[in-house]
Formats: structure tokens, sequence, C-alpha cells
């Protein structure tokens, strides 16, 4: 027999396999028994070999099982995907091995060893999460200091947003106008006064006791309405001929661009007091919309402008042929194919906006992240930062992954080319 | 052209009304504004101007790369805020780069569950709030550290504790001489490698300008330990009793939990646009160019550095320093933390002191866009210099 330890080939398939098999499962057994029952197989090696035994014996174990067209499906499967090379051979094991040891713990203090029923902090046992801590504060982690008896008004306010979103994917193409123009200009202001009150006999609640998920929904989605059409004229502003109307685009945009929103809502928050006429006062929630809605404002006058300048002079020159003049020409045949163009851009900056509405902390309104570092440092609720981190950090992350992966759907199905 | 032209002569008041309104609005407002700040001024006796930043500030930054303490002015405070951005960015960009690219590669490669990790990595940390991550590594993780007595132990050398992270404090002599051979082993590097192209260009001949580099880098250097009187010592942190129950390390350099949260959360942030960024640019160059350049009969090796490398980075690298722009930026979340920063220090604490919210909030917004103005400048020369001259 001729055994080519450096080359494993096919005649001796049989012999490389048990071989390799066999050192593969050694060095599993190794790991397995060091992270499930704290024992060491090789203990009795230095610490460092020691320490990198499954991984050298792993590594040898798969340099004997790659053969290639061993005329074994899984065997060629697995060489083609996870044991190309020696590189890729450790690389995998290492994926392998850094699961074995920390997603058994990770799922051990989220699920298994978790406590979701209770009341108290006392209901934990500290072994795992302490999701009780979620339950409790839940409803002020989704509606602040929004009094209890009140919050319908905000699920009412919301519903009506989701129906009407929802239901411009549903109506044929003549109503979808009409709910578009609602949402833009009357959603709102019913929004506003339905949230807010001291109509109708709704009882008024200042924008203070506004607070957690839902507050992150209402400045994300007055800004969403407010920041396109703003960023949409900027980016017209900026293409613009007229010198006068481009130079000042451009400052207002790169001024935007040029500096963090935090410092804005500083600047919202203690500066733009100042600019106001003496003993006008406006209200911090409207401060802080205007702020991110300029902001954001430019950053999508600049996604736009991206649009504009890819779509052919012909367009321009065609709709120009038919008569149109620049607003119209704009409105009926540039707009619709630039935006189109760049809903990725759009989806990305809608994105940026939700994701930084945890900044208005600054301005000391809470959302949910600011409600959870309140409830955080409540005496009988100490030490549950990372329950109530990982919880927010789930949360957002489901809104935005969901609307990223909307985007990108629907960045499929509205391309034209083939 | 002529069609511009003459739209000009014909609809010229057309063209001048607009600009007019514009200008006179913007004028209109600003003056409003103005007005308006200097009643409010008036009313609270606050003169505008700059004079404040002489001043002693009187208040203590926690952690400053130059001298600093309450005796010094508001100016040197700004300027320690200052540093401390630049720190956190530089920091946060190294790690970010270096977590991207490899993210980036990760995400092509042919291994399943190397390109399946590294997407589960871009798509965890990309799609959840950058303040969400900077407060669960500072309030959850780093607070999961031991007290200095049960400290996590790095070969005697260094030491993570929940107070921070404290390192050897290196103690140069003659340090000067010590970044002048470096520099003085930089340029010998360029000239080297200006050589070697041209011996190339003009004979065909191959000199490794690769592996001097890497020997003159190295022999410059430790010429000036051994004649130059260059000495390096070490600073090791030792464990120190400081009452009954408190103890924690004196000497050598603490890195402050602050610093390490801001860093982590901004580099593994801005890895995943940075990996995508990658990404990208590896797809973007076609498959023909890589096999024509295998059929002129190029290596592996040289596929990648002649061929791929040179194409591919003009696709990476202006999404990538807007990237570095916006970690820039972000540092600024550094107030919600604590950390020191220039928002912290001066649009936070100076400004409560003095009560100039217009003075400073001005100045740190114009610091902010003075570097990005800066960096987007440079960035547009860079492009035009490496863009594809098409004939």
């Amino acid at each position: 027999m001729n055994l080519n330890i450096l080359k494993p080939n096919k005649e001796n398939i049989n012999t490389y396999l048990a071989l390799g098999i066999s050192l593969l499962s050694i060095g599993f057994i190794d790991i397995l028994a060091n992270t499930f029952l704290d024992f060491n197989i090789t203990g009795f090696l230095p610490s460092i070999i020691s320490f990198l035994s499954p991984l050298i014996l792993g590594a040898f174990g798969l340099h004997f099982i790659r053969i290639e067209y061993s005329g074994n499906k899984n065997l060629d499967k697995i060489n083609k995907n996870l044991n190309s090379s020696n590189i890729n051979a450790i690389l995998s094991l290492t994926v392998i091995f850094i699961s074995i040891k920390y997603v058994p713990s990770i799922l051990n203090w989220t699920f298994f060893d978790a406590n979701f029923l209770g009341s108290t902090k006392e209901d934990c046992s500290g072994e795992g999460a302490c999701w009780v801590f979620v339950r409790v504060w839940f409803n002020r982690f989704m509606y602040g200091m929004y009094p209890d008896a009140e919050q319908w008004r905000i699920n009412i306010s919301f519903l009506v947003l989701f129906v009407s979103i929802g239901s411009i994917f549903i109506l044929p193409l003549k109503f979808k106008k009409y709910i578009i123009l609602f949402l833009l200009f009357i959603f709102p202001i019913i929004a506003l006064n339905l949230i807010s009150g001291g109509i109708f006999g709704l009882k008024w609640i200042e924008t203070g006791a506004w607070g957690g998920l839902s507050l992150t929904f209402i400045v994300s989605a007055f800004a969403l309405i407010f920041c396109f059409p703003i960023g949409i004229f900027l980016a017209l502003g900026r293409r613009s001929d007229l010198p006068a109307i481009k130079y000042s685009s451009i400052g207002f945009i790169e001024l935007w661009r040029g500096v963090p929103l935090i410092t804005v809502l500083f600047m919202s928050a203690v500066m733009f007091p100042m600019f106001l006429p003496d003993g006008t006062y406006m209200d911090k929630l409207m401060r802080v919309i205007i702020a991110i809605t300029l902001f954001e404002a430019a950053y999508m006058a600049e996604v736009v402008r991206g649009g504009l300048q890819a779509l052919p002079r012909g367009q321009y020159d065609a709709a120009k042929s038919l008569g149109m003049g620049y607003w119209r020409m704009h409105f009926l045949i540039i707009m619709p194919q630039a935006l189109k163009l760049v809903i990725p851009g759009i989806a990305n900056t809608f994105l940026a906006l939700v994701k930084d509405t945890p900044l208005i902390f600054v301005v000391g309104l809470l959302e949910l992240a600011g409600m959870i570092g309140l409830a955080k440092t409540n005496p009988k609720w100490l030490g549950m930062a990372t329950e109530g981190y990982v919880f927010a950090a789930f949360v957002f992350w489901i809104i935005c992954f969901s609307m990223s992966r909307y985007s990108q759907n629907l960045e499929k199905k509205l391309s034209t080319e083939k | 052209m002529n069609l511009k032209a003459f739209s000009i002569d014909l609809k010229n008041k057309k063209r001048l009304i607009p600009q007019i309104l514009t200008l006179l609005s913007i004028i209109l407002a600003i003056s409003y504004f103005a007005f308006n700040a200097q009643v409010n001024m008036d009313n609270r006796g606050i003169a505008f101007g700059f004079g404040f930043l002489s001043q002693e500030a009187s208040f203590d930054i926690g952690f400053s790369l130059i001298d600093y303490d309450g005796s010094h002015s508001y100016a040197r405070a700004f300027l320690v805020g200052l540093l401390n951005t630049l720190l956190v960015s530089v920091i946060g960009i190294f790690f970010a780069t270096l977590i991207g690219v490899t993210v980036g590669i990760g995400r092509l490669s042919s291994n399943y569950l190397v390109a399946k990790s590294s997407e589960i990595y871009v798509e965890v940390f990309r799609n959840i709030p950058l303040l969400l991550q900077l407060f669960f590594w500072y309030f959850a993780a780093l607070r999961a550290l031991p007290l200095p007595e049960q400290a996590m132990n790095f070969n005697d050398i260094s030491y993570l504790t929940v107070k921070g992270w404290y390192v050897p404090k290196f103690i140069w002599t003659n340090f000067s001489i010590f970044i002048y051979s470096v520099i003085a082993a930089i340029i010998a590097i360029v000239f080297v490698s200006k050589y070697a192209k041209k011996q190339r260009e003009e004979f065909g001949k191959h000199i490794h300008s690769f592996y001097i580099g890497i020997a003159l880098l190295l022999v410059l250097p430790a010429l000036s330990f051994l004649i130059g009187g260059v000495t390096l010592e070490f600073e090791i942190p030792v464990l120190k009793q400081m009452s009954a129950t408190i103890f924690n390390f004196r000497g050598g350099v603490s890195i402050i939990p602050e610093l390490m949260a801001l860093a982590m959360a901004l580099s593994m942030y801005t890895a995943t646009f940075i990996a995508e960024n990658v990404r990208a640019g590896i797809l973007g160059i076609g498959k023909g160019q890589k096999e024509a350049a295998a059929s002129i009969g190029l290596t592996k090796t040289q596929i990648l550095k002649l061929v791929v490398l040179p194409q591919a980075l003009r696709i990476i690298i202006p999404p990538t320093t807007n990237q570095y722009l916006n970690l820039t930026k972000n540092s600024s979340l550094a107030a919600a933390i604590a950390y020191p920063d220039i928002v912290l220090v001066f649009a936070g604490t100076a400004l409560m002191q003095t009560g100039r919210a217009i003075e400073i909030v001005s100045i740190t917004m114009g610091t902010y866009l003075l570097i990005s103005l800066s960096i987007s400048s440079f960035m547009n020369w860079y492009n035009e210099s490496v863009a594809i001259k098409e004939k």
C-alpha cells in the first residue's frame, strides 16, 4: 500500500477517510469535553498546544479527507464548501469551535436560564437574563410617561398610519394618490392633535411626557414626511443654473452634512431659543423634529442629486421639445425616473434617520434607549442594563432589518433593466 | 449652449427674480435671527465675543493627552476635547478598516461558514443604532469586567479591569532621534521604490523593493537604539492597596473604559459599511479583467496586485473616506457615556459654565465642518488624480 501522507488520493480513500474522520472526531471530542464537561483531554501537553489541539487535530483530519473527485457526493460537497484548502479548513474549524464554545451559553442566558414570569427583581434567579424587567417596564418602553388611560390615542394614530400605508399597496392606482396626499398633509395634523390633545375634550398631554418607542416613531415619521420634499427642492436647487440659488443650496447642504447630528440637536436646544423673539417659546419636540428634518433633508438632497445626475440628457431634451416648462418637466418626466434610480439611497437615508432618533436624549427627550437608561437607574431594578439594551437592540434590529430587506425587494421590482 | 445663451437674453427677468427673492429671504431670515439674538443677549447682559476663551476654565477633565487642569483656559479645554475626539477617531478608523476589510473579503469567501458568519456580522451590527451599541458595550459588557484585585492578567504586563485597561507606559530617552530614524527610513523607502520602478520599466530588472523596504524600516530604527543613544523602558502597572478594601493599579497607562467602549462601538459599526464597500469594490471588477490578466501569464499575486486591487481601490476608497468622516462625526456620541470629547467638554461643560450658547455651538460646529470640508476636498482632489483618463 502506497500511502502518501501529503497528498491524499482516491485509491486509498477508505484509509484516508478513517484516518481523517478519527482525527477530526478527537478534535471535536476535545472541544466538547472542554466546553461542557470542563475536562481537558490534552491537558498533559504544554498549555498553548493544548489550547490549539482541537484545531491542529481537526486541520490534519480535514487534510486527509480532502480528496478530489472522490465519487462521494457529500464528501465532495463538504470539501468544496468548507475544506477547499488548508487555510479554509482552519477557518471553518475556527468558526465551528467558536460557535460550540459561545452559542450555547448565549442561548442559555437568553432563553433557557432566563426568567420570564414575575413582577419584581427578586423573581429572577440571576442565572440568565431577567426578562421580567422588560415585562414590567414594557408599557413605559413603548409609551414613555404618557398616561396609561390615554394610550389608545397613540395606538389609534399608528393604526391609521399603518392601515393607510398598507392600503397604498392594496388599492388600485386611482386611490393611491389620495392616500398619499392624506398621509402627507392631513394625517400629520390629525395625529398631532390626537396625541397632544387639548381639543374636543381630549386631555392635553405635554410633549415632555411622550416617550418610548412611540416617540421614536413619531420623530422619524414626521422627519421622514418633511425631509423628503425639502430634500427634492434642495437637490433641484443645487442643479439649478441660477447661481444665487445654486450656491445657497450648496452652502445649506454642506453645512448640515459637515456637522454631527448631536451638535445640531445641541443647537436646537440651547442656541435656537436665542434666535427667537423674546418671550416666545417653541416646543422642545418641535425644535428637535425641525432639526432632524433639516439635517436629513441635506442627505436626502445628495441622494436625489445622484439620481438626477444619472439621468441621460435626452430625457431633458425630449421633455423640453414637448414644450414642457421647468416644473412640469421635473415633476412629470425627471423626478419619477430619478427617484426610482435612487431607491436604495432613499431607504438608507430613512434607515439612518431611524437609527439616529435615539440621539434626542441630548435634549432630554426619552425614546426607547432613553427610557431604558431611566429604568436601569431605578433603585429597584439596578443591574438590568444588559437586558434593557439587548431588548432595545432587538426591537431596532427588527425595524431596520425589515426596512432594508423591503427596499432591496422594491429595488428589484422597480428595476426596468433586464 | 447656443440655446442657453438665447434663453438668458429672452428670459432675463425670469432668471433674475427667483435669485433676488432667494437672496432676500436668506438675508431677511439671518437678520431677523441676528436681531432677536441681539435683543436676547442684551436682556441677559451678555456681549457677543470670543474673549471668554482666554478665561480660566476651572473644571477638570478626566482624560487628557496634554497637560491640563482647572487653571488652564477655555481654549486649552477646547484643545483637550479636540485631541480626544481625534484620538478616538484615529483608533476607530484603524480598527474599522481592519475588521471591515477582513469581513468584506470574508463575505466573498468560497468557504460557506466564513461567508455566512461575515454576512451575519454585517446584518446584525449595521441594523442596530450606534448609540445602543455604545450603551451595550459601556453599560453591559465593560461593566462586567472584574475589579482591580481580580484583574484579567495578560502575562503580568497588562491588566484589564472594570476601571480601565492598564498597559505599560513607554519611557523614551532621545525620542526625537528615533522619530528622525523612522522618517529617514520612510524617505529611503520612497527612493528605493522609485529606483526599482525605473529599473523595471527601463531595463526590465526586478528589484525586491518590498523586502528592502521592510529591512530599512527595521534596520534604521534599530541603529538609532544601538548608536543613537535612544533607550526605551517600560513602566509596568502594579496593583496597589489604596485603603482596606480599595485596590487600584498605579503606573503604566490607563485606557479608560469610556475610550474602549467608544472605540469598540465606532469601529464595529463602521466596519459593516466598510465591509460592504470592499465587497462592492471587488465584485465591481469584471471577471474578464481577471481572465485577461491570467491569459497573459500573470500569477495569482500579480493579478491581485496589478489588476484587481488598483481598480477595486478606485471603487472602494471614495465611499470609505465617507465612512471615516461619518466615524469622526459619530465620535460625538461620546457625550452619552461621558468620554471627554469636544462635544462633552466644550458644548457641554464649558457652555454650562459660561452660558455663551451662540459662540460655543458655532465653534464646535465650525470645527467639525472644517474637518469634514478639508477631508472631502482632499478626497475630491484624490479622486480626480486617480480617475481613469479616457481619451
